[in-house]
């Protein structure tokens, strides 16, 4: 048996020096790489004549349609759009500010609540459960509704030294919601990471700490990577969501601009700002998971 | 003489009703290596992981250096980084170098510098023939060169004993031959050792004593020459005919 083997490696060796000498295409692959390059000019002639026509025919209908006058007049014009631009963009800045305060204290609050999920220790049970409801619990409820109970709620309290701001407790309302669905992705990273790792990682004396942090988390965040930059992107928006309690972020300017003119170009302009954030932001993400299942996939040819 | 690097005596394990190990025995003088042969689900594994704290134990006493591991009131830390440990299926951490993953350890437990444990992992790299796959990641290695890897992670941190469990199992017979010279190589540097294994030639090279283990017992122990060409009890006689058929002797 070994033999025969060794015969198939050595083999494989002279097939290998063969293939290093220089190489020329037979007539047969010549031929076949030129009936290839007909075909591929074929199918993009075939795609473009398709798209022109589809597309120009969707353009068409739409222009020359009885309502195409009011519908650009109503929601795309575009000096009044141009004029009110620069309070929108003021009012996105809040959006922006929001993320990234909210984004900090959910990556952190998140962590915790993953971390006390899935420990073992006797000692921290009463907080696994409460970790537990808190997740069952916030990713239960509508968004808007914790939004609501907290920008309004809290203030109704009356305790002194709490904040009235709706902009902190918007903020703080998107980080509640937010760290119960965080928390949970994190902690199916942390779940996937095979119980054999772990072990190696034991049997060399590492601690449940060191473990956690050198071996368990860098593989457990790797790969949910992209689903958090998923949840980033709804968080983007979502941060919009706060204007119901009178923030003045993009939408909220938006909505004033076009309560006051009747035209709701400035809403599409809100739209498109978000766009040009969500949109580069998406293609990033959908890049990370295409790179991260390559490299899994290579990681099962090796 | 001096005391025994390893001391088991009566061990018993068992998950739920089933009795995996029992009346489980033998001790394992400094430098010298105990190759436990067997079936599948014999109980080797199980034996290597209890050793290493990985599995608790039902009854029985382990000793490492004299001192009872058996103890709850041990920390298992501290065991451990007198034990080495390799793995039927190497795992090596994906997300580090070859160095890094031969570093981690003696710069996190050990405390060695950064450059101490470097020059540590560099030496190894060096003797084994694999210091030109320091900087890759572990999945741009062959199996082979991935098992060594992992020995050379276990050996870095000088342990007292070192424990095989199956290190060549996962492997094609090309790639077994580079794995087996390396835990030869430490053999003969008077490294200690337990190994599971189903490479009888390797048994008979390495071990200065064979156990046959078979539903959790050992069922016949001896030198490797006695155990392996003139087995006494039938059932080592049975299961070494086995092995033969299947060409792994």
């Amino acid at each position: 048996m070994s033999s025969t083997e060794q015969g198939a490696v050595s083999d494989d060796g002279d097939r290998a020096s063969a293939f290093s000498n220089t190489w020329e295409p037979s007539a047969l692959e010549i031929s076949r790489r030129k009936v290839r390059k007909k075909q591929n000019q074929r199918n993009t002639l075939i795609a473009i004549f398709s798209t022109v026509v589809v597309l120009g025919t969707l353009i068409t209908l739409l222009v020359t349609s009885p309502g195409f006058k009011s519908l650009t007049d109503t929601f795309f014009a575009w000096a009044y759009g141009v004029e009110v631009l620069p309070k929108i963009i003021l009012g996105f800045s809040t959006n922006v500010l929001l993320t990234i305060i909210a984004s900090t204290c959910v990556a952190i609050f998140g962590m915790i609540i993953a971390l006390t999920r899935t420990s073992r220790s006797p000692a921290l049970l009463p907080f696994r459960i409460l970790a537990t409801a808190y997740v069952d619990i916030f990713r239960g409820i509508p968004m808007l509704l914790v939004i609501l109970l907290v920008g309004f709620g809290i203030p109704a309290l009356r305790i002194s030294g709490l904040t009235n701001n709706v902009l902190i407790l918007g903020t703080a309302a998107v980080v509640i919601t937010y760290s119960a669905y965080v928390a949970e992705v994190l902690r199916s990273g942390i779940l996937t990471v095979h119980p054999s790792q772990r072990a190696a990682a034991r049997s060399l004396g590492l601690s449940h700490f060191q473990t956690l942090r050198f071996v368990v988390l860098p593989q457990a965040l790797r790969r949910v990577t992209p689903p958090l930059l998923n949840d980033l992107v709804s968080l983007i928006k979502d941060t919009g969501l706060v204007s119901i309690l009178g923030v003045t972020d993009a939408i909220r300017a938006a909505q004033i601009a076009s309560s006051r003119s009747f035209n709701y170009t400035p809403y599409v302009m809100a739209a498109i700002i978000f766009l040009l954030i969500t949109i580069p932001l998406t293609r990033f993400t959908d890049r990370t998971i295409r790179r991260s299942i390559e490299k899994q996939n290579a990681q099962g040819l090796a | 003489m001096s005391a025994p690097v390893l001391e088991i005596s009566n061990l018993r394990k068992s998950f739920g009703d089933e009795v995996v190990l029992q009346n489980i025995s033998f001790s394992v003088p400094v430098h010298t290596a105990t190759v436990f042969i067997g079936a599948s689900g014999s109980g080797k594994s199980t034996l290597l992981r209890c050793i290493n704290l990985l599995d608790s134990v039902d009854d029985g006493v382990i000793k490492i250096d004299g001192e009872d591991i058996t103890d709850p009131t041990i920390k298992s830390d501290q065991v451990r980084r007198k034990l080495g440990m390799v793995f039927q299926a190497f795992n090596l951490f994906p997300h580090m170098t070859v160095r890094k993953n031969i570093t981690l350890a003696p710069i996190q437990v050990h405390g060695l510098s950064k450059d101490e444990a470097n020059a540590r992992a560099d030496e190894l790299l060096n003797r084994f023939g694999l210091m030109e796959k320091a900087d890759q990641y572990p999945d741009r290695l062959s199996g082979g060169q991935q098992q060594r890897v992992a020995i050379i992670r276990s050996i870095a941190l000088r342990p007292r004993l070192l424990l095989l469990d199956e290190i060549t199992s996962a492997l094609d017979p090309v790639l077994v031959n580079e794995v087996l010279s390396t835990v030869r190589d430490l053999k003969n540097d008077g490294m200690t050792m337990v190994l599971a294994t189903h490479e009888m030639g390797f048994a008979k090279q390495v071990a200065d004593e064979v156990c046959y283990l078979e539903a959790g017992q050992i069922v016949e122990r001896g030198s490797a020459q006695q155990m392996i060409e003139t087995p006494q009890d039938q059932r080592t006689i049975d299961f070494l005919k086995r092995v033969h058929e299947a060409g792994r002797l």
